[in-house]
């Protein structure tokens, strides 16, 4: 099997339905440190959908973004939004796409109308001050309107990254690692509002590193490694195969071995035999663990404290990549 | 939304943000340059011009008027362009003006137009300030607007590449310190350059300022070092240097784009 996947490894029977409005092909960047951040890229993007985008940091997400948008040149490959080329026709491509990065780069000293106003503008739009007001609403933002950003809470000031993403109102909308550092009202707040971007027929690519983010949201999911697209799958096919769960035992008493009666479920003894440890698949309507339970009481095996465990996105990574490497080889 | 043609809304939205930073810091940007103006005069027009006799038929404290004008128009024109747009690349707000749909040749036409505006405004404040400590008068109000207008643009021009270029906020006073100060004070912004030993006249002809001060001292007094002609090519050869090596930073992505 090739190293690298042509896009029509992706294609599914939905291609042909639904339009698609992000095309990318052969998307290469080397950094002039020599760095290769991206690979050869092929990626579409369909119309109306949640993208997640996972992959540990470095590994290119917010390089593929930030080319998407304009702010980086790719060295290689081409961009098609909304049948706009990004570099020859970026002014159409890019009135189109709103962007909210990663870091929090706010003006200090302008307001908070003021600035969401000025995105409107820069974006090639008229003034339309029922429109900002709307989106200030929805984002919680009407009292702020008025005051300095500087004087925000963190999580205030990723609401005004929002809404000045929002204003010239994009039809494509890229969220980089939208709740990172950001408080749990605000990330279902969040989940919301993109839930309510996406009803109204907006195509939201939204990168993170939380698989449970990524499992609210999307509807389909790439991962990306070191720059190179591993997969891209529908949410619910991939979560099937990679969302193994953990539930782990403390017994109060070591087990010297499991024993027979338990062996309809799938453990193994951990700590010493201290640690029982049940691996199941989170996504079936039945988990084993009530009978599980019922029967480690039948047998007297008494356990002080439990926990359950979903497999991280360094789990799936790690599963990816060395089925990966056996691929190859 | 069909494809825009020219984005005057990006341009008009960029131009405004600029102008409400300046009003914000109208002490630094107005009140600031006015009071050392003044030092200026009095230092160099009462106490010291008091002592000397004309310069080409001008009065002392009037002769430097122009001079002074465009020391300001300098120092401010760089400052004001180079601080506006080396800000968002500090602070990372850049983001938003590399993914908007604006042309370089927009982008420069707001930032530029803004520090412009501000510095045409500021000398036309010292001119007034002037005016209440030395007698003026102005024989070519026209060609002084002109000479004015087109320092102004040319200097922010140039202001808007040091702030691409600069890495640091110390880079960004490097220029105005140590190279536009300097050649502003050895370019006859304080004499005539006739007033200098034959040698050091000619080495002087090889600073771009003293053509700049020439052309727009000859606009107030009619007394030039250099022709006006020679005068107003100059600031025309040098806009449109900048022009080109702006035009070049934004297709290579100059230390904006990596």
């Amino acid at each position: 099997m090739p190293a690298r996947a042509p896009a029509s490894r992706y294609a599914t029977p939905l291609d042909h339905a639904i339009p698609t409005v992000i095309s990318i092909a052969n998307l290469t960047k080397t950094y002039a440190s020599s760095l290769q951040a991206l690979k050869r890229i092929n990626l579409e993007i369909r119309k109306g959908e949640i993208f997640a985008l996972l992959g540990p940091n470095g590994a290119g997400k917010t390089t593929l973004i930030s080319i998407v948008c304009g702010i980086v040149t790719p060295t290689e490959g081409v961009v098609i939004a909304d049948g706009h080329d990004i570099m020859r026709d970026y002014r159409a491509a890019r009135s189109k796409i709103g962007l909210v990065p990663q870091e929090l780069t706010t003006d200090a000293f302008e307001s908070v109308w003021a600035t969401v106003s000025f995105s409107r503008g820069l974006f090639g739009l008229a003034p339309n001050p029922a429109y900002i007001e709307k989106v200030l609403r929805e984002l919680s933002l009407w009292d702020k309107r008025n005051d300095k950003i500087m004087t925000l809470s963190g999580g205030m000031k990723r609401r005004v990254m929002i809404a000045k993403a929002l204003a010239h109102e994009p039809q494509i909308l890229f969220l980089d690692e939208p709740t990172a550092g950001v408080d749990v009202e605000l990330r279902r707040d969040m989940w919301a509002l993109v839930r309510r971007l996406r009803a109204s027929g907006v195509t939201i690519i939204l990168t993170t590193h939380y698989i449970d983010e990524a499992e609210e949201m999307a509807d389909r999911i790439g991962v990306i490694n070191k720059g190179e697209l591993i997969l891209v799958e529908e949410k619910t096919k991939l979560m099937k195969k990679l969302g193994k769960k953990q539930l782990t035992l403390n017994l109060l008493e070591p087990l010297a071995s499991i024993p027979l009666e338990l062996s309809d479920w799938r453990l193994a003894l951990n700590a010493g035999g201290s640690e029982l440890e049940y691996t199941f698949d989170g996504h079936e309507e039945r988990t084993g663990i009530p009978t599980l339970l019922k029967r480690l009481s039948d047998l007297g095996i008494g356990f002080k404290d439990l926990n359950t465990r979903q497999s991280s996105l360094e789990d799936i990574f790690v599963s990816l990549v060395s089925e990966r490497t056996g691929d190859q080889r | 939304m069909s494809t825009l043609a020219f984005n005057r809304h990006g341009v008009w939205a960029i131009y405004q943000f600029e102008m409400a930073r300046a009003i914000r810091t109208l002490f630094q940007s107005v009140v600031a340059p006015v009071i050392s103006t003044s030092l200026y005069f009095i230092v160099f027009g009462a106490a010291i011009g008091s002592r000397m006799t004309q310069v080409d038929g001008v009065a002392y404290g009037a002769f430097i008027v122009p001079g002074l004008i465009m020391l300001s128009l300098f120092n401010q024109s760089i400052s004001n362009a180079s601080f506006g747009i080396y800000f968002p690349k500090f602070t990372g707000t850049i983001y938003e003006l590399l993914s908007a749909p604006v042309s370089y040749l927009e982008t420069v036409i707001a930032y530029v137009g803004a520090a412009a505006t501000k510095s045409i405004a500021l000398g036309l404040i010292i001119l007034a300030t002037a005016a209440m400590f030395v007698p003026l008068r102005i024989q070519h109000p026209l060609w002084m607007i002109t000479f004015l207008v087109l320092t102004a643009a040319t200097f922010s021009l140039f202001g808007f590449i040091v702030g691409i270029w600069a890495k640091s906020f110390e880079q960004l006073q490097f220029i105005p310190m140590l190279v536009i100060t300097p050649l502003t004070f050895l370019g006859g912004a304080f004499y005539s350059i006739d007033m200098l030993p034959p040698m050091w006249r000619t080495v002087t002809l090889f600073n771009p300022v003293v053509y700049l001060i020439s052309g727009f001292r000859w606009s107030f007094y009619e007394t030039s070092d250099v022709s006006v002609e020679v005068s107003l090519a100059m600031t025309l050869g040098f806009f449109v240097i900048c022009l080109v090596v702006v035009g070049w930073m934004f297709k290579t992505g100059y230390r904006l784009k990596s």
